[in-house]
């Protein structure tokens, strides 16, 4: 059985791992075939690097990355603080509510925003709607229950007397949060902008639909290569675009796992204490 | 924290503000097939950028994937584009749907410098609407290195079982189902469900023959010898045989698909004498020389070819003579019943067991 498991753990991590090995290694291939090893080399690198089209797309996406995964951040953090304040019954409510955006097929959401968008620019007369507004509305909207989601459990993880105890001591609610609640939540609130950022990243669907003439992130641009044949740069650009979301991804769980180590480590002296004064 | 906040706010301010700048300059919003203009790579020129310096136009540049999903961003709305690219049945269901604008032609006078052969064409009949950008052809190219000559000429060199298991054919259905209907003699734009049968058993008689049903891996597959007869775009014929110079090309003697693209400017456009100044720049015969040298499609402009490389200006394949050239046919607006039927039968050749 032990065999097994293992055997069977290997098989899910190579089919999990071997399209992003084969496009690593063809990002090296000085070939244009994938199939054909012509050789070791890093021009399609340099030829990345070089290039004046791929580069300022990947610079719209990241754009609309950071700023729409801080934007759900800070959003998302105060929708939890609400929801968790709620009677029990209505926060299980809301909370189906906010998790039908991320169960719903993407298709969905991207052709009833790009309707809302082109319902709203012809009511208020803009005849160009589309572009930076509507994408970064688009990102914002999909992130948002990421975040809700990873900062949930962090509250409710946190002692509640906490925040009646730093508003005892003279804070403020804002001061409360500020200076207590949010060092609680904190791994809650950065896994939560890592995954919008990252979602917002690498989406395809929802952005197809609401992106216009004045702005479009890099995988709606790559989508519509058709007229010549890929060019191997692009492998190059998405083994690096892999790396970048492999080493956050590596920075999350190292985050998280010192988080629980100092969590363990404050109750161990909290215990300590209560210990010496018995 | 507040200082995140506060830097984000700031960052959101500013960027709002440069957009709002940005929509107050003379601008045009250019929709094209991806990778479908000399963008500055490889040393070639870069052409938004040259009308740019040229007029002080900003181009915002953006593209799509197929004329159907153009369309569909056009239908959508929401967006305005001042000038549009697409291909010639979808211009006519353009025209059709009132979507395009008549052009006005005292702001493109390099209009004068488009062939007669491609003006009048069918889906521009008074050639109001569209100014040709580029046209090319579908043929057959093959390796002379193993394929008989005298096999050579019609598309039943796809049906050859001499070369059987090297034979490549488009992964598309309207491309695919296009030769076998000229093989049968059929009309490229046929609606009769019977004639879309017929041609459907012909794919599938050819199906054990095939290797694969690909598009651009035609290139390597091609190139190497790994397969030896494919359907393909003249234009990529032409960069095909640079790199393997046993590769031949011919029209097929029952006739070949012809497509025409061109620029036209569509109903939602904000800036039709940007979009004109911009159709206008493109038919300088030095830019559309230079463009169409890096794209490999064929140039509508005969005073063009002094500004491209002499070979390939040269070439009859990228510009057949005129008996060869009569043989084409364009593809006209399919309805969304007999698209949907070639969708079906497409997938039933795809699927259909070769054992």
């Amino acid at each position: 059985m032990k065999t097994f498991n293992r055997v069977f753990t290997v098989i899910v991590f190579i089919f999990l791992y071997i399209p992003m090995i084969v496009l690593a290694v063809a990002s090296f291939n000085a070939g244009r075939d994938i199939a054909v090893w012509k050789g070791f080399t890093f021009g399609q690198y340099g030829a990345l690097f070089r290039d004046g089209v791929l580069l300022p797309l990947l610079l719209n996406s990241v754009i609309i990355a950071v700023i729409s995964s801080l934007a759900a951040t800070v959003l998302g953090t105060m929708a939890a603080l609400g929801i968790r304040a709620m009677s029990p019954r209505m926060r299980r409510v809301t909370m189906a509510v906010t998790n039908i955006p991320m169960t719903n097929p993407e298709i969905v959401t991207g052709v009833s925003l790009a309707l809302l968008f082109a319902f709203l620019g012809q009511v208020m007369k803009i005849n160009n709607v589309m572009g930076f507004a509507t994408l970064l509305i688009a990102h914002i909207t999909f992130n948002l229950p990421y975040v809700i989601l990873s900062v949930m459990p962090k509250l409710g993880q946190m002692d509640p007397n906490l925040r009646d105890a730093a508003m005892d001591l003279g804070c403020t609610p804002l001061q409360a949060f500020f200076k207590v609640i949010i060092h609680e939540i904190m791994p809650g609130i950065i896994s939560g902008a890592l995954m919008a950022f990252t979602m917002s990243l690498d989406d395809f669907v929802i952005s197809y639909f609401v992106y216009g003439p004045g702005f479009v992130t890099l995988p709606v641009e790559i989508y519509n290569y058709t007229k010549k044949p890929l060019q191997p740069k692009i492998y190059a650009l998405f083994t690096l675009l892999f790396m970048v979301i492999l080493l956050m991804m590596v920075l999350m769980n190292l985050l998280q796992a010192k988080d629980e180590k100092r969590l363990r480590r404050a109750r161990g002296v909290f215990g300590e204490k209560e210990e010496a004064k018995t | 924290m507040k200082k995140i906040v506060s830097v984000l706010i700031v960052l959101v301010l500013v960027l709002s503000l440069t957009a709002c700048g940005g929509s107050k300059k003379n601008v045009i919003n250019v929709y094209n097939w991806g990778q479908y203009i000399s963008d500055g790579s490889d040393g070639y020129i870069d052409v938004n950028d040259a009308f740019e310096k040229a007029t002080g136009i900003h181009v915002n540049y953006m593209t799509f994937d197929s004329n159907e999903s153009m369309y569909t961003k056009l239908k959508t709305g929401g967006s305005s584009y001042d000038v549009i690219i697409p291909s010639d049945y979808m211009i006519a269901r353009l025209i059709d749907e009132g979507l395009l604008l008549p052009l006005d032609f005292e702001n493109i006078p390099n209009y004068k410098y488009i062939d007669d052969a491609f003006k009048n064409a069918e889906h521009d009949p008074d050639n109001v609407y569209s100014v040709p950008y580029t046209w090319g052809t579908v043929g057959v190219i093959y390796n002379s290195a193993y394929v008989d000559e005298a096999d050579v000429g019609s598309w039943d060199l796809l049906w050859n079982e001499k070369y059987s298991g090297k034979i490549l054919m488009f992964d598309n259905p309207r491309d695919s189902f296009a030769i076998a209907e000229s093989l049968l003699g059929f009309s490229q734009n046929t609606r009769d469900p019977d004639e879309l049968r017929k041609a459907a058993d012909k794919l599938i008689e050819q199906k054990p023959l095939v290797q694969g049903y690909v598009m651009d891996q035609i290139f390597d597959k091609m190139e190497r010898g790994e397969a030896w007869i494919a359907p393909y775009y003249a234009g990529d014929y032409l960069l095909m045989a640079q790199e393997n110079e046993d590769l031949r090309f011919f029209f097929p003697k029952e006739g070949f698909n012809f497509f025409i693209d061109a620029m036209c400017i569509p109903s939602s456009c904000a800036n039709k004498d940007g979009a004109e100044a911009y159709i206008n720049f493109l038919c300088d015969p030095e830019i559309c020389g230079e463009n169409l040298d890096y794209l490999g499609y064929s140039a509508t402009e005969t005073e063009a070819k002094q500004y491209m490389d002499p070979e390939t200006a040269a070439s009859e394949i990228a510009y057949p003579p005129e008996e060869i050239l009569s043989r084409g046919e364009v593809f006209q607006y399919l309805d969304a019943e007999s698209t949907q039927l070639m969708d079906s039968l497409w997938l039933e050749v795809k699927t259909h067991s070769t054992h």
